[in-house]
């Protein structure tokens, strides 16, 4: 597996102040493989998105991505990392001053890789990959439902074919049906796309639907790793009970005390 | 009781805290500037701030320039009139507008309306993850949202203290014709005769630097947002406070520096 590597985090750490946040992460993605990485509000999901993409620098640990550590990176090669990423935030981040066809292919405008002209086709062609009509494009995202924001937020983290896609709880705050509809969209997409996914969730149904493979970060450790398959009869205590949501076990009885 | 090592502590503390300040604020600054030397350039964002802070002020700053020329043509008559001086009011109007009540009232006007949308904006951007998403959109932030502002304001403001020295002339002469009873060629010739290049100049240098620090608090005090919608609205406050000192501040200081023998 580890020369089909796309991702390897190795003894990753990040405190903010006296609080720990990630003791220790070490997890492995193989490409064309989508993780998703479970864990519960606080347990360090975002973080560890945030220290592989950059965002945030880690305290500690190794964060590889095809093989280069790239909390080592010069500027320009850290932009060429970035060129083949693509990122879908949970409330979609979209730039409120600019329509929605900007929006998407705003990657694509920011580097001159294609005029203003053929971002508007471009735009309408990947809108229409999330099932939105080209119209859409003219909106401005404050005028868009939550559903149509998340559709757009993805329609621009897959504008520039990234060949790795990082989605942070693509389903938080939409109904069931459009989160359904969402999860589908991003595996068409990333199997379209052929590229690498690595989400983070504590949506059960989601994260069943859209990962091949599966993780739980605990305490800012991973505690279990494996089959997305698997999840809720892991035969890990924490995991389960996470997965089945159940009241009782380990995690509910360390919140009680 | 306070014992005078304790004091001396504190005083140390307050003194690193704000030279820790004013160096992230420098190297802010610093970074913001380097931006505008490297490509890709971005004509679009230049022109939209430009056209927002240029355009969008000109009402405010225009009625703010006539009405003080208005009052000041009034009050420097009824004041001069006790000594028999009531000729200069011409002179002392157009003095003191284009020297200092043009760029400051530019200024402090601005700070209000351009520094505040700016703090709000970045903020805004900063507590929902869209200055995140630039980076992750191979965007520096830096690049898109500060320099081009900075950009925009050291430009802008010249322009707009050009409109409101000569409406706040405009408006000296409308009361001192209409109202006090000076002849208009004579007022005009006694403005004019008085007037030097250097005090029209210095308040436009006067105006690039109110521009580029109302710019540089909005943007700092929104990239430094935390904590949602109360952040944005604290860095709002700070944003416009923080520009209107440093306005008032930077005055007193180009004045010395252009008009102290």
């Amino acid at each position: 597996m580890s020369a089909n590597l796309k991702i390897r985090l190795r003894g990753l750490r990040k405190s903010f102040g006296e609080k720990v946040v990630l003791d220790g992460v070490d997890l492995d993605v193989a490409a064309r493989h989508s993780m998703v990485l479970l864990g519960g509000s606080g347990s360090g999901k975002s973080v560890t998105i945030k220290c592989i993409l950059g965002l945030i620098p880690p305290d500690d640990g190794v964060v590889e991505i095809d093989g280069r550590d790239v909390t080592r990176l010069s500027r320009r090669d850290r932009a060429e990392l970035l060129d083949r990423t693509g990122m879908l935030f949970q409330n979609g981040a979209l730039f409120d001053s600019l329509p929605v066809w900007e929006n998407v292919c705003f990657k694509l405008l920011a580097q001159n890789r294609i005029t203003r002209r053929a971002a508007r086709d471009r735009a309408a062609e990947v809108l229409a990959q999330v099932g939105l009509a080209a119209s859409v494009g003219d909106l401005s995202p404050s005028e868009l439902s939550g559903g149509m924001q998340k559709r757009v937020a993805l329609a621009r983290a897959i504008a520039s074919k990234p060949d790795i896609i990082f989605f942070d709880e693509p389903t938080t705050g939409l109904d069931p049906i459009m989160g359904a509809v969402i999860d589908g969209l991003i595996v068409d997409c990333v199997e379209k796309l052929g590229a690498t996914a690595f989400s983070i969730t504590h949506d059960m149904a989601s994260a069943r639907r859209i990962g091949d493979h599966a993780a739980m970060i605990h305490k800012g450790r991973i505690i279990w790793a494996g089959h997305a398959e698997a999840l809720g009869h892991t035969g890990n205590a924490m995991v389960d009970q996470f997965a089945n949501g159940e009241r009782e076990g380990p995690i509910q009885m360390e919140l009680r005390r | 009781m306070t014992a005078p090592i304790d004091i001396v502590a504190g005083l140390g503390r307050a003194v690193m805290g704000a030279s820790a300040h004013v160096g992230a604020l420098v190297i802010f600054a610093a970074n913001a500037l380097a931006q505008l030397f490297r490509p890709p350039y971005g004509p679009r964002q230049f022109l939209r701030h430009f056209v927002e802070i240029a355009y969008f002020s000109l009402p405010v700053v225009a009625l703010t320039a006539l009405f003080t020329g208005m009052v000041l043509a009034l009050q420097t008559y009824t004041g001069f009139a006790r000594f028999n001086a009531e000729s200069a009011v011409a002179s002392v109007v157009v003095l003191s507008i284009t020297r200092e009540l043009g760029p400051v009232l530019t200024g402090l006007i601005v700070a209000g309306r351009v520094g505040a949308a700016m703090a709000a904006e970045i903020g805004t951007m900063r507590v929902t993850d869209q200055i995140d998403a630039l980076r992750t959109l191979s965007t520096e932030p830096m690049k898109y949202l500060v320099a081009p502002r900075l950009l925009a304001g050291t430009l802008a403001l010249p322009l707009l203290v050009v409109v409101a020295n000569t409406l706040g002339v405009m408006g000296g002469f409308l009361v001192a014709t209409l109202s006090l009873g000076f002849a208009g060629p004579a007022y005009l010739s006694g403005s004019w005769d008085v007037l030097e290049a250097m005090d029209v100049i210095s308040g436009l240098i006067k105006a690039g630097v109110f521009g580029f620090l109302i710019t540089l608090m909005g943007c700092w005090y929104g990239y430094q947002s935390q904590g949602g919608a109360q952040g944005v609205g604290k860095a709002t406050t700070k944003a416009v406070v923080a520009a209107s000192i440093l306005i008032l501040a930077f005055d007193y200081v180009l004045t010395q520096a252009f008009f102290s023998r």
